[in-house]
């Protein structure tokens, strides 16, 4: 019987069709599933923040406007992402425990600090670049509400993206001193922009099983790969240079070599060593724990409407 | 591997699909921007910016709650909010902007804080934070929106019909944000013990500041069907707030207003000590680099 069940969704996904809610999966799958969504939705979440520290000094209020906006749909892509787990039996309040626990991790590039208002626009054109590089292939991915919540969320983030890559447009057209801005930015966020596909392919543990699960669909190298093809031009094009002196482009590969990133600095951030770890995690913290009166006044009200409801 | 991606066509894409890249003009496109015969502009203007900082200042207080509210929904709720006063901050500016020779990046980056004309219930600190929690800003978006929905119903008879436009297109939002602070009133006035005493000491924090919302300054008797008269207002927004607090088991605050200084307040520029910090910190990057573009 269970091996019926087994062969049914081993055909189902290797046929690409999806997965839903209430068909039989393995516990495996399940709980790989709930793990990679919830550090997604924990992602968005944390991601709040970096930006976010740069809305009440916006230096116009048509930037304002977009950044406020920008950090509201990642709330609202939270939102969707803690959703899609609860499908698969996870609850939000005890994911946001993990969270807050250090027990789940979210994507380690929210730990470095946003400095300058240009970091605003790199986040969006090479952070939201990597993160629509890494999720455009989940759109396609085996389980069903995780690959509707991923177009979805795909769509806004090249809003994003492409609001960010603006904003870079027209500071390199301002002054020198928002050209220089904009370049010790890039400076900064290229090599962690490149650490967000993971480490390299040989050192990566969960790709294999996860690829025949069609739960991931490219290896790390191929979309970081991907990624430097398609980051160059733009880069030209913008007027800026990426801090890499090996990046050439290689005739016979068809594809630009580059550097490897530090990858001691990626594990010293992952492992809660980057400048912002601690304090992204306590501003969490914080938030969730001052707000603890204001969902239990919210349960109380509700348990004492719904009795006056009954009683009625 | 497939190219199916929104990274690789950044280049080259039409500026159509670009959100927001044409600003806000789209909201009061085809409106008459001809000012009426016989009204006085600089009185026109600075009833611009009395409106237009009003919102200015509260959305750059509520934009505070970023990633700092009770739960998510509450975040998106909180930002959506700031994001609509934003909005009209931005047209009033703009229309002020119009008579004064100045855009609203100029009248919001680099007017010094005498210069700013909004009451001071927008200002206070209200949390997160020291200056107060999430009851407090209730306290005052309740009351805050429950004026400025009345205001707005009454603007759309402006003689001005760019103020008249900005009425017609802020009047559901304003609605919105009075229904979201009365349901969170009734929430928490009833929850329990502890929501109920934020909530009621949320209400005594803001109420000294309600009676400048009801004074009608100079520049409003200047502008007769142009302006609204404030103190017409009153007995509206009172009822609607008796309404909220009696549903939510609250006491209305004795009345007790704050001191004008030497008979000055808000609209005629003269803050409390809250302002000229959020004004350092809304303003510095803007005024750290003459000539930028942004």
């Amino acid at each position: 019987m269970a091996d019926d069940l087994e062969l049914r969704f081993e055909r189902t996904v290797q046929a690409e069709s999806r997965i839903e809610p209430r068909d039989w999966m393995p516990d495996g799958y399940r709980k790989t599933l709930i793990r990679q969504i919830a550090q997604h939705a924990h992602s968005e979440i944390i991601g709040m923040q970096p930006e976010g520290n740069w809305i009440s000094r916006a230096p116009s209020l048509r930037r304002k406007a977009i950044l406020l906006a920008k950090v509201q749909d990642e709330a609202g892509h939270g939102l969707y992402l803690y959703s899609a787990t609860e499908t698969l039996g996870a609850d939000r309040e005890d994911l946001t425990t993990k969270l807050i626990e250090g027990r789940q991790k979210y994507s380690s590039i929210f730990n470095y600090p946003t400095l300058t208002f240009a970091d605003v626009g790199v986040i969006g054109w090479l952070v939201d670049g990597a993160a629509i590089c890494n999720q455009v292939p989940l759109c396609r991915t085996s389980y069903g509400p995780y690959a509707r919540a991923m177009i979805r969320i795909c769509k806004e983030e090249s809003f994003h993206q492409r609001q960010g890559y603006e904003l870079l447009m027209t500071m390199m057209r301002g002054t020198q001193q928002q050209r220089d801005m904009v370049q010790d930015s890039v400076n900064r966020w290229w090599w962690p922009a490149l650490m967000m596909f993971g480490p390299p392919d040989a050192e990566s543990t969960n790709t294999e099983q996860s690829m025949a699960w069609r739960i991931k669909r490219d290896t790390n190298d191929e979309l970081r790969q991907k990624f430097v093809n398609m980051s160059v031009p733009q880069a030209e094009a913008l007027g800026v240079a990426f801090p890499d002196p090996e990046l050439k482009w290689n005739e016979e590969r068809g594809q630009y070599d580059f550097g490897s990133p530090d990858w001691d600095e990626f594990w010293q951030v992952v492992k809660g060593g980057g400048v912002c770890n601690e304090q992204r995690i306590a501003h969490r913290r914080k938030a969730h724990e001052d707000g603890a009166w204001v969902r239990e006044a919210a349960a109380a009200h509700a348990a004492k409407q719904a009795v006056k409801e009954g009683a009625a | 591997m497939s190219f199916d991606n929104a990274y690789e066509s950044l280049l080259g894409h039409e500026d159509a699909h670009w959100a927001f890249g044409t600003g806000f003009s789209e909201a009061l496109s085809g409106v008459n921007r001809e000012f009426p015969t016989g009204v006085d502009r600089d009185a026109l203007a600075a009833y611009c910016l009395m409106v237009g900082d009003d919102a200015l200042i509260l959305s750059q207080r509520l934009s505070e709650w970023c990633s700092r509210a009770p739960e998510l929904e509450e975040d998106i709720a909180l930002a959506n909010i700031a994001l609509d006063l934003l909005g009209q901050a931005r047209m009033l500016l703009t229309r002020a902007g119009e008579v004064l020779g100045r855009d609203e990046d100029a009248l919001a980056y680099l007017r010094d804080e005498r210069e700013f004309r909004n009451v001071h219930l927008a200002e206070i600190d209200c949390g997160p934070g020291p200056g107060g929690d999430f009851a407090t800003t209730i306290a005052r978006l309740l009351v805050f929106s429950s004026w400025r929905l009345a205001l707005f119903s009454c603007l759309r008879g402006s003689a001005d019909p760019v103020l008249a436009a900005v009425a017609e297109k802020g009047l559901k939002e304003l609605a919105y944000h009075r229904d979201h602070a009365a349901q969170w009133t009734v929430r928490l006035g009833d929850g329990t013990d502890e929501s109920h005493r934020r909530m009621q000491a949320g209400l005594e924090r803001v109420w000294p500041f309600v009676d400048e919302l009801f004074a009608r300054h100079r520049v409003e008797a200047a502008l007769t069907g142009v302006a609204v008269d404030p103190a017409s207002l009153r007995s509206e927004v009172d009822g609607v707030l008796d309404a909220v607090l009696s549903a939510a088991g609250l006491t209305r605050p004795a009345d007790r207003r704050a001191a004008r200084v030497a008979g000055m307040a808000g609209r005629d520029g003269v803050h409390t000590e809250a302002m000229g910090f959020l004004l350092a910190e809304m303003q510095h990057l803007h005024r750290s680099l003459p000539g930028a573009v942004w």
